[in-house]
């Protein structure tokens, strides 16, 4: 019983090192592709073409965004295959009522 | 039909609709009015986190405002959406699963302190507050300006349709017409874009035109030339700390506004909360993406229309004299040569354009049909009447929940909270429109108020109680009242001539960091401080590290196995 009760904290904390190291890696390339390429590098940049743009100028105003929707969708679904590897995918009731999840809240 | 009349038409059709919605979404619970019943579907919630989010700054100025800031307008761009990958990674998923009902809930339990959760209520309240003010006047405006209608009246007629919706259908009622709210105000948007964009490069894609077209180009070449600024060079209208500054301070700020966090407890689940963000961010930059490019051809276009031309010619053309009698045009020959020049130089510039042009003349001059013109107008009002309820909302729960409820009744009946929580709404749209009527002087300035405050204060709060499990109340109480106090008295000292009315600024930055981007001073402190103190102070209590662990899976492993 003891031991069972172990393994479910290491295996839950071991989803949660996955989950962290995820998220670090996605906020490295948020932070490159906008504080980075389109601020820090601004100048640099500016000197190479990207079809009819400066680079820069392109991250700037445009790649930046959809950079940032690709990591969402992303995340989103490798989180998806990572709760179901960890067994912690909600099940998805139909007739539920919510109320009955909101009530047992986290009161302690 | 005249373009009053399609206008009138079509505006008086769309507040049917979201009436109509009200009605039909009437709640008897706290659960519907507050969340919904977490019952909204992830691409439905992601609609109206953009419509909640996408005011009628974002919908009339922000083109304008970038086409003058040229590449330094990506503070807006980067800084306004950037803070969803944040809320998608750090804060959406895990406070869906903590399952409550507003930030101040959140605070208030993982701290477990009413005084944490007094100060975030106040927090709520004030950052709420001064993004609402914006947003009434925003209604009037457009009301006066398409309809001839006075300020003072469109403001009401506002207040009384969000009333409606809002005090009837609470959450519910509000999600359904920003759902709604949001396709208009996007195909009002996107139409004229695609217009101007086919008219201009040949390409009706936006995006596109302006990435493979040589029109930035040639319209930077040709600011060089007219003495303004370079248009695709960076930091020519602030400082590159500035512009890092304030991107960073808009991004963490975003993370942190109440009204847009509380959407996301309006989902079935955990899942449904990282879903419901990607579509949020997927629905704004529809409008985000092509906003920029909307500012370069329409001030290709306005250059193009205008210098070198004589001053009689460009008259003939019927939008020009429109806007000039609204007074966001003004076109003087000082030199008197018979034709128009731009310049750097205010005393000889000779046209003179406000920001707000660029979106609202788009239309006119590509040419549309006068049902655009009407359609952009009702696009305005869903902007702004969407970001108001999503407030109005904001601040309700505030007070009915978290101050009424979890602090001063806790016995409270279902009945009691569900009244006090509509009267709280009815009230708030009272304040709104008493401050969209009576604008504070230095209402332009309150937006950097919201959002730093947010980044201070908010943000690090949340982010703490999920990924430092060691936080605790004196860190966290300490690390927002710092941040809090550094970022409001940095700004009022900043805008002082604004706020008091002194002659300059008592200082003019912070080590070169203006006001805008101060609240990321305020959020780093928030950060160390609390860090700080809460390694010197007791740990938090088991149950507290306990319902820590418990928000950071979608579902405790099953422990009967």
């Amino acid at each position: 019983m003891k031991e069972t009760q172990q393994d479910l904290t290491r295996k839950q904390k071991e989803y949660w090192k996955k989950n962290t190291r995820l998220i670090r890696v996605l906020l490295v390339i948020w932070a490159l592709v906008s504080l980075v390429a389109a601020i820090i590098l601004a100048k640099p940049l500016s000197g190479i073409q990207f079809f009819g743009i400066p680079l820069s100028f392109w991250f700037a105003q445009q790649g930046s965004i959809i950079i940032f929707l690709f990591l969402i969708f992303y995340y989103a679904i490798r989180m998806d295959k990572l709760d179901k590897e960890y067994d912690v995918q909600e099940v998805i009731l139909t007739e539920e009522p919510s109320s009955k999840d909101k009530d047992k809240g986290v009161s302690t | 039909m005249s373009v009053e009349a399609l206008t009138l038409t079509l505006v008086v059709i769309t507040f049917a609709i979201y009436l109509y919605i009200g009605w039909r979404s009437k709640v008897k619970d706290t659960s519907n009015f507050f969340v919904a019943g977490n019952d909204i579907p992830a691409a439905a919630n992601g609609a109206a986190i953009a419509a909640d989010w996408m005011s009628a700054a974002s919908f009339i100025s922000m083109a304008g405002l970038i086409s003058f800031l040229g590449y330094d307008g990506t503070i807006y761009l980067m800084g306004w959406t950037g803070g969803y990958v944040l809320l998608a990674l750090l804060l959406a998923p895990y406070l869906r699963k903590f399952g409550r009902y507003t930030v101040p809930d959140f605070i208030g339990d993982r701290y477990y302190s009413n005084g944490a959760r007094a100060v975030a209520a106040v927090a709520t309240l004030f950052i709420s507050l001064t993004y609402v003010a914006g947003q009434m006047r925003g209604v009037g405006i457009v009301f006066s300006r398409y309809l001839q209608v006075d300020i003072i009246v469109g403001v009401l007629i506002g207040m009384a349709i969000v009333a409606f919706f809002a005090v009837l259908g609470g959450m519910k009622g509000i999600t359904w017409t920003q759902v709604v709210q949001y396709t208009i105000l996007i195909v009002a948007f996107l139409i004229p874009a695609i217009a101007i964009s086919l008219k201009l490069t040949g390409n009706p894609v936006p995006q596109l035109a302006l990435t493979f077209s040589d029109i930035a180009k040639e319209l930077s070449v040709l600011q060089v030339e007219l003495g303004l600024t370079e248009y695709v060079a960076p930091f020519t209208n602030m400082s590159a700390l500035n512009v890092f500054a304030v991107t960073l301070a808009l991004m963490i700020g975003t993370a942190g506004l109440p009204h847009v966090i509380i959407r996301f407890y309006t989902v079935k689940n955990v899942r449904a909360a990282r879903w419901s963000a990607g579509w949020a961010l997927l629905f704004i930059a529809l409008l985000y993406t092509t906003a920029p490019a909307i500012g370069v051809f329409a001030k290709y276009n306005l250059i193009n229309s205008f210098n070198d031309q004589s001053i009689e010619q460009v008259r003939e053309e019927a939008w020009v004299t429109k806007w000039e009698e609204t007074g966001l045009l003004s076109l003087e020959d000082k030199n008197g040569d018979g034709v128009l020049a731009f310049s750097s130089d205010a005393a000889v510039n000779e046209v003179v354009i406000d920001p707000d042009i660029i979106v609202l003349s788009t239309p006119e001059v590509a040419e549309l049909a006068p049902f655009v013109i009407a359609l952009v107008a009702a696009g305005g009002l869903a902007a702004a009447l969407s970001t108001a309820s999503g407030l109005l909302l904001a601040m309700s729960s505030a007070v009915s929940h978290d101050i009424y409820y979890r602090i001063y009744r806790p016995n409270a009946t279902e009945q009691q909270r569900l009244k006090v929580g509509r009267i709280m709404i009815f009230l708030a749209v009272i304040v709104a429109g008493y401050f969209g009527i009576n604008p504070p002087g230095f209402v332009g300035e309150v937006v950097a108020f919201a959002f730093g405050l947010a980044a201070a204060s908010l943000f690090p709060a949340i982010l703490l109680g999920i990924f430092d499990q060691r936080m605790n109340r004196e860190g966290a109480i300490w690390g927002i009242s710092v941040g809090l106090a550094f970022t409001v008295i940095m700004i009022l000292l900043m805008r002082s001539p604004q706020v008091f009315g002194t002659e300059t600024p008592v200082i003019e930055s912070f080590l070169g960091i203006n006001a805008q981007g101060v609240g990321v001073v305020g959020a780093l402190l928030n950060f160390v401080i609390s860090f700080i103190v809460s390694r010197r102070t007791a740990a938090p209590p088991e149950e507290i590290q306990q319902m820590v662990e418990d928000i950071r899976v979608p579902k405790v492993i099953n422990k009967t196995g």
